[in-house]
């Protein structure tokens, strides 16, 4: 399942597609290039198994050694507040892209604007809508989806891959940014 | 019963003998004054619609990024590009919005107009509208509304209908290439479309309740089964599905006038199945739309009898898998079958028993009674009720042949695990394939992706044979309007706040995760003495949960309008009750002018009515349209995750102050009062974000404070309970510090100090200038 092709079949998109993240170094590098990076993690984080763990367990190690800022959606708050993890926020997936495709937003510290919002862990369709929003309306933004499955509407993603692959992945970017 | 309604009549005096048209029933209407904008055109509440935008404003996510409504195109209009007739990506994608709630209220008006034809055939122009004898004065609150007229007749709705008529082509001329060109006017002209959907299903439920006699606003409506379970197979079972009911009733009516009662069985899918027992509550419902596969191919239905709307387009094949003969009774979906509508009723039996026609088209539903009623009884010896679901045996067999491609998993809206459950099948374990049937909504799209032709819908209904065995519900059958009474029972506490909100679980059933996150809703908002009204797909899945005790959620609450019910008001078409009562509390409790007076009434809802919209499984044009016409009310609506794909929401921005600024009517002041409703339009990712939002969604501005307190402390609750924290947001809904629940003061106290919080007046709200009374006595 290797293919750059959306995950669910008859989602096609097009002419502007995803560029595909080939190598997990692509990721480390953006993250680190970016001057404000943003994490959305959707519901599906805490549901999605890898091997003991669950996928929010890699996101917080990511986010402890990153610079990102964490906006929880739905109810992943209360996962990220049970492993001891305090997100930046939470809101809805909606109200965030809403933010995020406003230009005069200055962020959630008043700071300025992000420069690089990565989502993972939102329904397949629902995180294809929202990233079709962004990148029809918020052309500077630079969107990544960190998803196991292929995100076209996105600036990067990965392919589809199995969990295993996207762990390998995830512990790779995770070793790059604490390299530093 | 209808003495009320004839002194209205005699009072009026100039109603007799008039002929039908729109200038005669507004003369009708001349005795109640009328408002500024009855029958309103296009741009009559342009203004209106404007001051909701401007609040609310519209987040578009495209499904894809072209354009491919004419021959100039496709147009590539990603990112800022515009296609060749000038058109931008937020006005096509409003210009889309706006396509699917003109099919939706086309829908709606269209089966309106059929029943109304029907009905009037068979009654008379004359036959009074009753839909609730004393206890319902105002009959057709958004009618009265909308039009600025009272409808007394039957044949007083078909004149409504040429409004609505009118109006949809007008919205529909409006996606014309080169017409607009501004998404926000396509936006208005989208709530335009809502706003003609609500009168057209008015018009239909009003007309069928008054003309078939269906539970008249009553709170006790009899309580009918629902369920797979239900359903006695050793008789002759007759399929009925869709949503215009005269087909089905004719099928009752041949039964009772036969003296065949009790000898078939009369099963019912979707509305035409709420309809069904609004007319004969031993009718028995199966489920909703997706149950409508599962139950064809189980083989318990011996015909089919199809009417309009959300019915499967391979119904037809699928009914010829089990043998069994179809009818077809709408104009609008004929499925290729031959017109025997004018052939004697014996010779199309013997086509249909004798399997020399698949089906039959039958566009008169006292015909369709008849032969559907023959056909079953002598079709069922027959087909000894043949299905097509595999057994276990032959389900573990075809698991064996699956090369794992994932096509299945790729196809099924919600990413079920399917190869993984087949992969267990092959084993012979069923137990993953009878776990995806909770959250499988029946469409088969794995079936149609899969390259090894596996059945693998049947497979999951194989496995949860058990499952769906024990589907056996009650639920409360639909009774239509709101009376009087309660209204001004509740109106008081609901605009005061203290019934912290009206919760409406609408709309069709594409859930993400089963309906049972529907009935969880109801009864967690039906406990916190909410009042949650319910119809259509939503008001089904509601009733199909048990209790500890076995009891479904109809059983525990009661009917009535009052905090702690829970309401079927009946089918899709019975929507309007819902907006109907929103209306009559600012008529009939705050007695503001109802008639022509839309964006008064609006605005009223819009500041005081704590009333919020659930679509969790939203999925058709209808849904759309009936979410517009919520929104032009100022009535947020909230879809589950499938609802993004409408690809527009309608999004408030709590974090820009100036954009909750009303007047206070006292003084003309212009106040800050909060994020209060924050949304319009909006899809929640999950049933407990849905959950925390509804709680937030019912504080309105005209709260009092004792009524905010509660709110608040719901809001909370629900917060901290599913997001395990405080809101974070507390401040922006706290006025005074009265506001703020005691039991909760030190934390809240805290909260509010962080955030620099500061005391604000409540004001008495509007956004209408024109409701300023300070400024109109200086004038
Ligand atoms: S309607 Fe306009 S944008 Fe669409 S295909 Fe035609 S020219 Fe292109
Ligand atoms: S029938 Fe059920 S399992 Fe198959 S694609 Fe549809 S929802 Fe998924
Ligand atoms: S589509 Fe058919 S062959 Fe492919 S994984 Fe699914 S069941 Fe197996």
């Amino acid at each position: 399942m290797n293919r750059a092709e959306p995950w669910q079949t008859a989602e096609i998109p097009g002419p502007k597609k995803a560029l595909v993240i080939s190598k997990p170094e692509i990721v480390a590098g953006m993250v680190k290039r970016a001057k404000r990076p943003i994490l959305i993690v959707g519901h599906k984080a805490s549901e999605t198994e890898i091997g003991e763990e669950k996928m929010i367990d890699y996101l917080i190690r990511f986010a402890e050694v990153s610079n990102v800022t964490v906006v929880a959606t739905a109810h992943v708050v209360k996962e990220f507040v049970n492993r001891g993890f305090q997100p930046a926020t939470w809101m809805p997936i909606v109200d965030i892209a809403n933010r995020l495709k406003d230009a005069e937003w200055k962020g959630l510290d008043g700071k300025g604007r992000y420069d690089l919002a990565l989502f993972v862990g939102i329904p397949y369709y629902m995180e294809w809508l929202i990233l079709s929003g962004l990148k029809h309306f918020s052309s500077e933004l630079k969107t990544v989806s960190l998803d196991k499955h292929y995100q076209p509407h996105a600036s990067w993603s990965f392919p589809n891959i199995t969990v295993e692959k996207w762990k390998e992945n995830l512990d790779v970017i995770v070793d790059k940014l604490k390299q530093g | 019963m209808h003495v009320k309604i004839d002194e209205l009549k005699s009072s009026l005096g100039t109603v007799k003998g008039l002929e039908l048209s729109i200038g005669n029933i507004i003369e009708k209407a001349m005795a109640e004054e009328v408002g500024p904008t009855p029958f309103p055109s296009t741009v009559d509440l342009r203004e209106w619609d404007f001051k909701l935008l401007e609040k609310y404003k519209p987040f578009y996510m495209p499904f894809c990024d072209v354009c491919c409504l004419c021959t100039f195109g496709k147009c590539d209009l990603s990112q800022s590009k515009r296609g060749a007739c000038g058109l931008d990506m937020a006005a096509q994608q409003s210009r889309i919005v706006l396509l699917a709630c003109c099919i939706g209220a086309a829908t709606h008006v269209a089966h309106a107009r059929h029943l109304v034809e029907h009905l009037v055939e068979k009654f008379g122009h004359d036959l009074k509208l009753d839909v609730g004898g004393v206890n319902v004065e105002v009959e057709a609150p958004v009618t009265r509304l909308v039009c600025g007229v009272k409808p007394e007749t039957l044949g007083d709705l078909e004149d409504v209908l040429d409004y609505c008529e009118t109006e949809i082509t007008h919205l529909l001329s409006a996606t014309h290439t080169g017409q607009e060109g501004s998404n926000l006017d396509f936006e208005s002209k989208v709530f335009h479309a809502g706003m003609i959907d609500q009168v057209g299903m008015e018009v239909a439920d009003i007309a069928q309740i008054s003309a078939y006699n269906f539970p008249k606003a009553d709170p006790d409506a009899s309580l009918v089964n629902i369920g797979w379970g239900v359903v006695d197979s050793t008789k002759p079972v007759i399929m009925v599905v869709g949503h215009n009911v005269p087909s089905a009733i004719g099928i009752v009516d041949y039964l009772q006038d036969n003296g065949l009662q009790g000898m078939v069985e009369v099963s019912g899918l979707c509305c035409t199945a709420h309809d069904i027992t609004r007319y004969d509550p031993k009718a028995k419902i199966v489920g909703p739309i997706s149950w409508q596969l599962r139950y064809i191919r189980s083989g318990v239905p011996d015909v089919v009898v199809v009417d309009e709307q959300c019915i499967r387009a391979d119904s037809l094949q699928e009914a010829q898998k089990i043998k069994a003969p179809l009818i077809a009774s709408s104009p609008k979906n004929c499925l290729g079958l031959k017109n025997r509508t004018q052939d004697p009723v014996e010779a199309i039996v013997s086509d249909l028993v004798n399997g020399k026609a698949p089906g039959a088209l039958i566009l008169d539903p006292e015909k369709v009674g008849e032969v559907a009623v023959k056909t079953a009884i002598l079709v069922a010896p027959k087909r000894k009720k043949f299905k097509v679901i595999p057994s276990v045996k032959d389900v573990i067999k075809g698991a064996k042949e699956c090369r794992k491609c994932y096509e299945c998993r790729r196809a099924c809206p919600n990413d079920l695990p399917i190869t993984e459950a087949v992969a267990e099948a092959a084993k012979g374990k069923l137990d993953a394939l009878a776990e995806l049937y909770d959250e499988c909504i029946g469409c088969a799209r794995c079936e149609s992706a899969c390259p090894q032709n596996l059945p693998l819908h049947s497979f999951i209904v194989r496995a949860a044979e058990k499952k769906m065995k024990g589907e056996i519900y009650k639920m409360r059958a639909g009774r239509g309007a709101i009376q009087d009474v309660e209204i001004r029972n509740v109106g008081g506490p609901i605009v005061l706040g203290e019934i912290p909100g009206v919760i409406a679980l609408v709309g069709c059933a594409n859930y993400p995760k089963g309906g049972k996150e529907v009935a969880e809703m109801a009864m967690e908002f039906a406990k916190r003495r909410y009042i949650v009204l319910t119809s259509g797909c939503a008001a089904m899945s509601a009733a199909m949960y048990k209790d500890e005790n076995g009891q479904s959620p109809y059983e525990v609450y009661p009917g009535s309008f009052d905090a702690g019910g829970i309401v079927n008001v009946g089918s899709c078409v019975s929507n309007p009750h819902i907006a109907g009562a929103a209306i009559k509390i600012a008529s009939i409790f705050a007695k503001r002018k109802l008639m022509g007076n839309y964006e008064e009434i609006a605005d009223y809802i819009h500041n005081r009515v704590g009333a919020v919209g659930v679509a969790w499984g939203a999925m058709s044009q209808k849904a759309a349209s009936i979410a517009s016409g919520f929104w032009r009310l100022g009535v947020p609506v909230i879809v589950g995750p499938h609802g993004s794909k409408y690809r527009r929401m309608l999004l408030g921005r709590k974090d820009r102050e100036e954009d909750w600024y009303v007047y206070d009517a006292r003084t003309g002041d212009r106040v800050y009062a909060g994020p209060a409703p924050e949304h319009l339009f909006y899809a929640a990712e999950t049933k407990e974000e849905a959950m925390v939002m509804i709680a937030k969604l019912c504080m309105r501005p005209n709260d009092t404070t004792k009524g905010r307190a509660i709110k608040l402390t719901h809001y909370i609750d629900l917060s901290r309970r599913l997001y395990g924290t405080m809101p974070d947001d507390i401040h922006l809904f706290v006025r005074t510090l009265a506001d703020v629940p005691i039991t909760m003061r030190d934390e809240i106290l805290k909260v509010l100090k962080k955030s620099g919080w500061k005391e604000r007046r409540v004001p008495d709200p509007t956004l209408l200038p024109r409701l300023i009374r300070k400024r109109k006595e200086e004038s």
